[in-house]
């Protein structure tokens, strides 16, 4: 008996322990994302996208507002920019009835976090990175019936088209599926007291100009170009752009951003491109640890007049001219012939609605006010620094003459007239620019990649994060 | 289940006589008593070790971007770590780390010991003590930002070589492909000096003075006696150690992430850092899966035999 009892003893606790353990392995049945609750979000979020549409639809005889009651709007925005906090705080004056509760994250956590969070816990309104795989998960709502409620349609076009993502998950044409709190718009900044120094009084009409100028700073004994490019956010991808604006059109390079079939960046203009950096970098043009130098670190740099030149967006005019009031200047990339079509990275500040967000009527409300409401595209310009979204004669608050956003804003409506925005080539994918840009880059400021070579080895990975 | 256990009770005075089976069923039933005492810990253990274990081992079987829906791809996850350059160079990475993190704190943690012993009732060992502990209760995080401000171009230590006239060697150091890595391995190196001296220390404590008494009378030098004596009393010590740091070398994230983000141009890309950038850059659940378990298998493949190899062997 006891011989036939310790056995069967033994066998319990070992039920019991695999008892234990199976309930909590069970999970690991089937493939994930596919069935268990947890990793429904396909199913749900498609769910929350046709319940968005529903509601707009039916709030479509009476236009999408906030209404009267009380609510809580929650927003999921980028930290360290105070623009969207201004338009919110300002939002709630003019409706009382909307309260705010909003998280902060750095830029790059917002990119890790955005689709678990847009999937488990989605907020009203979130800032976004690059959104074709979100839109492609359907975790983000469509904005169409909104955009057809509100007027937005009649926009500009190219204001928008950035942000439509067809079910291919191409960019350009499809759905709409985020808008914008403003457009901003990359250039050059300088340094007026130090470029008085070598003698530059006015911005360079051409490439050559610009060449003879950071020579010339060389040759005083000022860095030329204090760019960040250190990290996994690669800097060097803003000068490249600007110079690839410089040499090729723009269209081209927007078709291999919103991955349309075929686009390729390794084409003849775009290598002209490279290898006029890779000459720049070779020239010692810029500070000699930008492979370890980050955002900030050009920043304080730059406005502590250590640095002629960088290459940043407007979205720091405002900030610039009070840290260095009066001595500062903008420039767009100038053209390789006097006189030729100028073009320039100029995206949406990206804002969408998850799609199962509990308030998107309110949110895309707030959208729409954030464009055409007077005291809002006041703040747009003043705090953001950056021209705002919405029709092209709506009104342009007043900027004092000589500041450098009034310099920006002037260089945004040069880039509509020549009809030169792009989107930034760090949004191809979702990984391009921390896992094949930057890395690349780097390499070229090492000596360890041409320019060539560099536009040949991010195809590749381009290609082979589209799975094509 | 319990009408069995209530039968074997019932049985045990009938048997009291025997002694053998009474000892065995006391020690069944205090067996499954202790089971159901462990039981809760067990299950939290299997809920939240256990089971992202097995979670992970099956998404490394899968092609699945962490939301949609996922396709069953067998082993290619795992046939990618060895074709695809960037991912077998962080795992090599991780290996020289291992110089730096494991091979460095060890050795200059046994010269410091040693040396500490040596003045072991002065205050002075007390105060380098706990100087040289200092860096195990500063977060990791904390420690990488310090050793970033200090390797830039303009920090402490390009200053120092300018001082002493080295002025030709100062650079940027974290933003060099040559030694990007390197120095990022001196800051882990920094880190664990600490908590391998004071094992080591305290390893040393236990043991017998008189042997170093005899050894002297022997006519034994220093050398002899940290050969003799020391190194083979520490064997377990430096076991734990070894064991450790290596850990922390193929394992590393923190430091990394902090002062180099895997740059320039992925030379210190380790394999802690790319499964973070496959899970949630590339959204790659099912690539990072496969690193993160192949990485386990290689911290046991390293860790074992250390393990053996410095195992107290008295019996």
């Amino acid at each position: 008996m006891g011989r036939r009892r310790a056995p069967s003893q033994g066998r319990r606790w070992r039920l019991g322990a695999v008892a234990v353990l199976s309930l909590a392995l069970t999970a690991a049945c089937g493939g994930p994302g596919s069935d268990s609750s947890s990793d429904a979000a396909p199913s749900s979020a498609a769910g929350g996208a046709s319940g968005g549409a529903t509601s707009t639809v039916g709030a479509a005889s009476a236009t999408p507002s906030c209404g009267t009651a009380p609510v809580t709007m929650s927003g999921y925005f980028e930290t360290g920019f105070p623009l969207p906090k201004a338009l919110t705080d300002e939002f709630t004056k003019q409706f009382p009835n909307v309260t705010w509760d909003i998280r902060e994250d750095q830029f790059a956590v917002i990119t890790q976090n955005a689709p678990r969070t847009l999937a488990d816990n989605a907020p009203d309104l979130m800032r976004l990175p690059q959104m074709s795989e979100l839109a492609k998960d359907k975790l983000l709502l469509d904005l169409d019936d909104y955009a057809k409620a509100f007027g937005w349609d009649q926009w500009p076009a190219s204001q928008l088209e950035q942000l439509r993502v067809s079910d291919d998950g191409s960019r350009g044409s499809g759905p709409l599926y985020a808008n914008g709190l403003n457009f901003s718009m990359t250039g050059i900044f300088y340094n007026k007291k130090l470029a008085a120094q070598i003698g530059m009084t006015e911005a360079p009409k051409t490439l050559a100009d610009f060449d003879a100028l950071l020579g010339k700073a060389k040759a005083a004994g000022i860095t030329p170009i204090a760019q960040f490019n250190g990290g996994a956010t690669g800097g060097f991808a803003f000068p490249l752009q600007n110079l690839m604006a410089a040499y090729g059109p723009a269209g081209p390079i927007n078709d291999w951003i919103f991955n349309k079939q075929g686009a390729t960046i390794d084409t003849d203009t775009n290598k002209q491109a490279a290898q006029h950096l890779q000459g720049w970098i070779k020239s010692g043009y810029f500070a000699k640890d930008v492979n370890s130098m980050d955002y900030a670190a050009m920043m304080s740099r730059f406005i502590g007049g250590k640095s002629l030149f960088i290459f940043d967006g407007d979205w720091e005019s405002g900030n610039l001219d009070k840290q260095m009031a009066g001595n500062v200047g903008f420039f767009l990339m100038p053209p390789v012939q006097a006189g030729g079509k100028q073009a320039a990275m100029s995206a949406p500040l990206t804002y969408g609605i998850g799609a199962k967000a509990k308030h998107p009527d309110c949110a895309a409300f707030f959208l729409n006010w954030v464009a055409t409401n007077d005291k809002a595209r006041t703040i747009d310009v003043e705090v953001g620094g950056s021209h705002p979204m919405g029709p092209a004669d709506a009104f342009m608050p007043p900027v004092k003459e000589g500041t450098v956003t009034a310099a920006t804003l002037e260089a945004g409506a040069k880039i509509g007239q020549d009809n030169g925005a792009m989107d930034f080539i760090a949004n191809a994918t979702g990984a391009i620019y921390a896992k094949s840009w930057t890395p690349n880059l780097q390499k070229m400021v090492g000596g360890q990649q041409t320019g060539d070579g560099m536009l040949a080895a991010v195809q590749k990975d381009y290609q082979s994060q589209l799975k094509r | 289940m319990s009408s069995q256990t209530q039968q074997a009770g019932g049985a045990a005075p009938t048997t009291a006589s025997a002694p053998a089976p009474r000892r065995r069923r006391r020690g069944g039933r205090a067996r499954w008593t202790g089971w159901l005492f462990v039981a809760p810990a067990l299950l939290v253990y299997a809920v939240f070790v256990l089971r992202p274990m097995v979670v992970s081992v099956q998404y490394s079987l899968y092609d699945w971007d962490g939301v949609g829906a996922s396709t069953y791809v067998g082993l290619k996850n795992y046939s990618r770590l060895f074709t695809d350059s960037v991912l077998s160079h962080s795992i090599l990475n991780a290996f020289k780390l291992i110089v730096f993190f494991s091979a460095v704190p060890v050795l200059l943690g046994l010269l410091i010991a040693t040396s500490i012993r040596a003045i072991a009732a002065s205050r002075l060992a007390v105060v380098a003590r706990t100087v040289l502990f200092l860096p195990q209760v500063i977060p990791l995080v904390a420690a990488g930002i310090v050793w970033s401000w200090l390797l830039s171009s303009t920090g402490f230590v390009n200053q120092v070589l300018g001082w002493v006239g080295l002025g030709g060697v100062t650079r940027a150091w974290l933003g060099d492909f040559t030694f990007a890595l390197p120095a990022v391995g001196v800051i882990g190196a920094w880190v664990l000096l600490g908590l391998c001296t004071l094992l080591l220390l305290a390893g040393m404590t236990k043991i017998d003075p008189s042997l170093y008494e005899a050894a002297r009378l022997d006519g034994a030098g220093a050398v002899r006696e940290f050969v003799s004596i020391t190194l083979p009393a520490l064997r377990q010590e430096i076991g734990v150690c070894v064991t450790v740091t290596v850990i922390a070398a193929l394992a590393s994230f923190d430091i990394i992430y902090i002062s180099t983000q895997g740059g320039p141009g992925n030379s210190s890309m380790v394999p802690g850092l790319e499964i973070f950038y496959l899970a949630f850059t590339e959204r790659q659940v099912g690539q990072a899966s496969a690193l993160g378990v192949a990485l386990m298998l290689l911290v046991l493949a390293c860790v074992l035999p250390v393990q053996w190899l410095t195992k107290e062997r008295d019996e």
